[in-house]
């Protein structure tokens, strides 16, 4: 089979992807002949809103591939915006505050993974254990008033960022909004082309048939759990320290439980999150250009927009979606 | 079906049970997990320099100290036994109604919206109106996401969450434009307070609404565990597919479970309107419907079990205040909450620890995560 078929078959198949998106497409190329500067503000904005989600997607993702459930993306990246958001204020090195709001949602990950592989605990309590405890730690050790050491800057990329639209969009952003783009194209290779996801993969299918191959269940929901946990790490630090530059009680605002209605969204896949949490950051990006807009319709109709096309889309066009079978069941050996 | 409980050594030379005994093994096992917890969080508080003992006797006497005291824990349980029923009612049928919080809030309004808007009635007939009104409106939110699994396959986890924001929405919107306060004194985005007719009334500094509560706790548990529709749910939460070949009706009984329960979370709204607050106000009801998972999950998603789940949250509530003058701030309520979680879920430890044997055949909630019936 030639390429092209192959794309024509792949078309075919996704035949409602192609005509949403081929939709998007022409609707952005209309809006940008009328108006540069707004459509390219609003397709950055979307990309931005975008971010924490598609992160927290992929955390999401990694985990329920391999069988652990995760509903606790939320704590995850809560608490490492605050031990981020920690080491900017008091060490004042942007680079360490990410690497260690990264190190936050992978020991996050590791008391999940405790809990639901070694001590077989329901993982849906485990998640919720892990969303409360996040809330209330970060609450009480936060400190009002305490500056930030800023934000991360925008690094444009060179001679890309200088292509119209496009450069303005996807080449002039800051670090974590780029590594979130990379994330979803590596873990996508990682997951369907390596080693490594075929066993994840197989141990979130079918765990039994797994070990009987030789490959360590507990060992690889383990690992999976806690480099998962880094990548809502990451989306933690964007909060407080890419987006907004300082910390505040809850600041997460469901983004976490946002990322995991996506990840079911686009069916477990990250190149499915990945589409959409941009359907999603779009629609939020729309919401706030609206409200400056100063059109008179109630801000709060504005507001539920993102949810309102998420259920639409979800309800019309996605449907039944099928997550990995042996998910959310502690794997016991036998014997 | 696997279960984690089942499969611990003791299990296998267990004997018949006198009834003490099997008190002993239902009650021992949280109390311990709950005393863990508060060893955990005292060692929190004294790492930020309090006496853990002062801290927790001012928790104590803030939730327990007097009937005003005891009238703030009940006050404070109520919608979260609402909340917490409406999430187990849900986890029974295997559904994640993570949407708790939204059905809340159209109870919540509902209940304020008649409260206030129907004159000339008197209490018997104004207080249940508007009781029924909001459980209603609770009802007709919830059915959104079991229509919409149940027609579309649409997962419930993402159309609750979806809701809820929806539900923040419509309900920040009326309580600020057509149904907002317009008396001279008021600028905030609230409704006007409801009429002294649909007030729920305390009863010696404790809040009727309360009681109210229990009963409906009794009455889920008799649903669940006695009728033959909480036999369906039952059954289509454990094994779906045997569900269907045995005849039960699946997807009428995920949205009757999905009404049902918000039934539950709009009647825990109303009520919180009704006794505490005498009005809609946006953001006074925060979070009170994920607490409710909380409840649930502390609960073992039993009726009986999330009562004592919700009075003890409850009480963390009332107490935390006057915990905060003693300089412990009120979020330590959180962490012990998660720690309280953790050594409930994680029996294991605890079962090692006082040498009770596993319980018996309590069903998995994630195995059934992203189930589409």
């Amino acid at each position: 089979m030639n390429a092209s078929t192959r794309i024509v078959e792949f078309l075919k198949k996704r035949r409602v992807l192609t005509i949403l998106s081929a939709i998007i497409v022409i609707a952005i190329a209309w809006s940008y002949n009328n108006n540069p500067v707004v459509t390219q503000a609003v397709l950055a904005s979307a990309l931005r809103h975008s971010t924490p989600i598609v992160l927290g997607a992929l955390c999401g993702l990694i985990c329920e591939r391999s069988g652990i459930v995760n509903i606790g993306i939320e704590g995850q990246m809560l608490i490492a915006a605050f031990t981020s958001f920690l080491v900017s204020a008091f060490v004042g090195n942007l680079l360490l505050a990410v690497l260690v709001g990264i190190l936050t949602g992978m020991i996050a990950g590791l008391l999940l993974a405790f809990m639901s592989v070694t001590l077989k605990v329901d993982q849906i309590i485990g998640g919720t254990v892990i969303n409360i405890l996040a809330l209330g730690i970060t609450g009480f050790f936060y400190q009002q008033g305490l500056a930030g050491g800023g934000k991360l800057p925008i690094i444009p990329l060179g001679p890309l960022a200088d292509i119209p639209l496009l450069g303005r969009v996807l080449f002039t952003n800051p670090p974590i909004t780029y590594s979130a783009l990379i994330l979803v194209f590596l873990v996508h290779f990682m997951l369907f082309h390596t080693r490594w996801g075929l066993r994840t993969r197989s141990v979130g299918e079918h765990p039994r048939a797994a070990d009987t191959v030789g490959i360590n269940v507990f060992l690889t929901r383990y690992i999976n759990v806690i480099i998962a946990g880094g990548i809502g790490g990451l989306a933690g630090a964007f909060l407080s320290i890419e987006s907004v530059g300082s910390f505040e009680r809850a600041m997460t605002n469901g983004r976490g439980f946002v990322a995991l209605a996506v990840m079911i969204f686009g069916k477990w896949t990250p190149l499915g999150a990945w589409g959409a949490g941009l359907l999603f950051g779009l629609t939020s990006a729309i919401q706030t250009q609206i409200q400056f807009g100063g059109i008179t319709i109630p801000h709060q109709f504005v507001g539920m927009l993102p949810y309102i096309i998420t259920i639409v889309v979800l309800a019309g066009f996605v449907g039944r979606s099928r997550p990995p079978a042996a998910e959310g069941v502690p794997y016991e050996k036998e014997g | 079906m696997e279960n984690p409980g089942n499969l611990s050594p003791e299990k296998a030379s267990q004997k018949p049970q006198s009834v003490l005994e099997r008190i002993w093994a239902a009650v021992s096992v949280p109390l311990v997990a709950v005393l863990v917890a508060m060893l955990f969080g005292a060692i929190i508080i004294a790492s930020n320099g309090i006496d853990p003992i002062r801290a927790y006797a001012s928790l104590f006497r803030g939730a327990f100290g007097d009937m005003v005291a005891f009238g703030r824990t009940l006050e404070k349980a109520t919608p979260l036994l609402f909340s917490g029923l409406a999430v187990s009612f849900a986890f029974k049928a295997g559904l994640f109604n993570i949407g708790a919080q939204g059905q809340l809030l159209f109870g919540g309004i509902t209940a304020a919206a008649i409260g206030f808007g129907i004159h000339g009635l008197p209490t018997a007939i104004h207080l249940p109106l508007a009781l029924f009104g909001g459980a209603l409106a609770g009802a007709l939110y919830g059915i959104i996401p079991g229509i919409l699994k149940t027609s579309t396959g649409a997962h419930e986890v993402i159309t609750t969450i979806m809701l809820n924001y929806i539900a923040i929405n419509i309900t920040d919107y009326l309580a600020d434009g057509p149904w907002k306060d317009t008396s001279a004194s008021n600028i905030v985005a609230r409704t006007p307070a409801i009429l002294d007719t649909a007030i729920i009334p305390r009863v010696a500094e404790l809040p009727l609404g309360f009681f109210l509560a229990i009963v409906v706790a009794f009455l889920v548990w008799w649903v669940l565990e006695k009728s033959t529709l909480g036999f369906e749910i039952r059954t289509a939460g454990l094994n779906p597919r045997a569900a269907k070949y045995s005849g039960i009706k699946v997807t009428r009984i995920i949205v009757l479970t999905m009404v049902l329960s918000g039934f539950l979370a709009g009647m825990g709204g109303a009520v919180e309107t009704m006794g505490v607050i005498g009005r809609y106000q946006p953001g006074f009801n925060q979070g009170l419907g994920f607490e409710g998972i909380t409840v649930a999950l502390l609960g073992k998603t039993h009726p009986i079990g999330n009562i004592f789940a919700a009075v003890l949250i409850g009480a963390l509530k009332a107490g935390s205040s006057l915990m905060q003058r003693v300089g412990v701030d009120p979020e330590i309520t959180s962490v012990l909450q998660a720690l309280m979680l953790f050594f409930v879920a994680a029996d294991v430890l605890i079962r090692r620890f006082i040498r009770v044997g596993a319980e018996e055949g309590a069903p998995n909630l994630s195995s059934r995560w992203g189930d589409s019936n």
